[in-house]
């Protein structure tokens, strides 16, 4: 009898794991597949901050796979994933996250590659009820429907509550193993990774998008109101996760790195951005991203200079190097925090 | 055989397990790939990749900021 094959959308965290098992477990070859979007939360940020240094900085997702013994393909989508978050057909969440757009989208990749590599199904971790935008009876169907997967998407942990797939009306799975887990409890899932015996897994409180993250989304917002056009690079958004923010005129923004590890990033960075140093003492690196007038470089000169070791002092020195290497020195006064109003922080 | 090079400097995880992945489907089995990066989490990402994929990480070596990954390519028709 041929084996049958199916491949799991991983994420990283324990729902997609307990459903992979369960699957493997009815004798099941099951493959993982894990898209890249730009706004994956883990590594990026744990990697570059230095305070983070304790925090495991594995991927989920490939610890997962080694968990279940399965391989896992990692697929960067990042570019055509752009239009999902511009143009999210089934709109946003509570902030910038298109989920339900997003989830049809994975599907459809994933199927797209099933049909490549002669899989017979796709398997997802989800639950009804356990995400308020994209997780939802009513949103079930539509996922099926709109990626093109049908009835050849399955979700294991609430199979029970849903109209039999292919794979178990074909008997290539047995429905009475399968879950009818629905809401946002999260006890049955813990109660099944100790009976499969899963001791540690992740389980990251807002999923693993950066979109989901308010003031993630709030600078995004901004740097589309700015650039006057919903549109971005992968160094755009990679940029948004880094250092603090400040934008004291629509025409320019600054990026100011917090510590040690956001400033080894920004070197990589600083030769495509107008860049403040400070030079008479020791401060951050600080990216200006738009295009500042003179008076412009020397507020954020001031600016810079109140995040560096001499803003008690009278005067600091802020080196300027342009994109096209030429820079100057600039001897400014420290501003003063309450000539920073609140808003000016995005 | 032969030896091949990847430059994943300034990319952050996952990107430097992709562009490993990637490379390392282009090669044939008992080819060496060096790949050299600087996020730190491809001390963990890389080796986890090459033990699902049963591929053979050789050696790795961290100078600086630099993070040196030696992998010896065993695709699974050839283990």
């Amino acid at each position: 009898m041929t084996k049958r094959k199916a491949v799991a959308l991983i994420s990283g965290g324990l729902d997609s794991l307990l459903a992979a098992r369960v699957i493997q477990n009815q004798g099941i070859h099951v493959e993982g597949i894990n898209f890249y979007t730009g706004f994956c939360v883990e590594g990026h940020t744990h990697a570059i901050r230095k305070k983070d240094k304790a925090k495991p900085k594995r991927n989920n997702a490939l610890w997962s796979a080694e968990q279940l013994s399965m391989k896992l393909h990692i697929i960067d989508i990042s570019e055509e994933y752009k239009d999902i978050v511009i143009n999210p057909k089934h709109g946003y969440g509570a902030h910038l996250n298109p989920c339900l757009d997003c989830k049809i989208f994975m599907v459809q990749k994933a199927l797209d590659w099933a049909n490549d590599n002669d899989f017979d199904f796709i398997i997802t971790g989800e639950v009804i009820g356990q995400r308020p935008k994209s997780q939802r009876k009513e949103t079930m169907p539509i996922i099926a429907r709109e990626s093109g997967a049908e009835d050849r998407l399955l979700r294991p942990l609430c199979a029970q509550n849903l109209p039999a797939t292919l794979p178990e009306r074909e008997g290539w799975i047995n429905r009475d193993e399968l879950f009818g887990f629905s809401g946002r409890n999260r006890k049955p899932q813990i109660e099944l990774a100790n009976k499969l015996g899963f001791e540690e897994f992740a389980q990251p409180a807002g999923g693993c998008c950066f979109l989901t993250d308010e003031a993630y989304s709030n600078k995004l917002a901004d740097l589309w109101r700015y650039r006057g056009e919903k549109r971005y690079e992968l160094d755009d958004i990679m940029l948004l996760k880094i250092g603090r923010h400040i934008r004291p005129a629509p025409n320019f923004k600054m990026i100011v790195s917090r510590e040690e590890g956001e400033n080894n990033f920004l070197e990589g960075y600083r030769k495509q951005f107008l860049h403040l140093r400070t030079v008479s003492h020791n401060g951050p690196l600080t990216l200006i991203d738009g295009e500042p007038n003179a008076e412009d470089i020397e507020l954020a000169a001031r600016i810079a200079a109140r995040f560096s070791q001499g803003k008690q002092d009278t005067e600091v020195q802020v080196k300027a190097t342009f994109p096209d290497g030429q820079s100057k020195i600039l001897g400014v006064a420290p501003i003063l925090p309450t000539e920073i109003p609140q808003g000016w922080y995005v | 055989m032969s030896t091949h090079q990847l430059n994943a400097q300034n990319l952050l995880c996952p990107m430097p397990v992709i562009k490993t992945q990637d490379k390392i489907a282009t090669l044939a089995s008992g080819d060496i790939l060096e790949v050299s990066c600087t996020d730190p989490g491809v001390l963990s990402d890389i080796p986890a990749w090459c033990r699902i994929n049963g591929h053979k990480l050789l050696h790795s070596e961290q100078s600086d900021r630099i993070i040196k990954l030696t992998i010896e390519v065993i695709h699974e028709n050839d283990r």
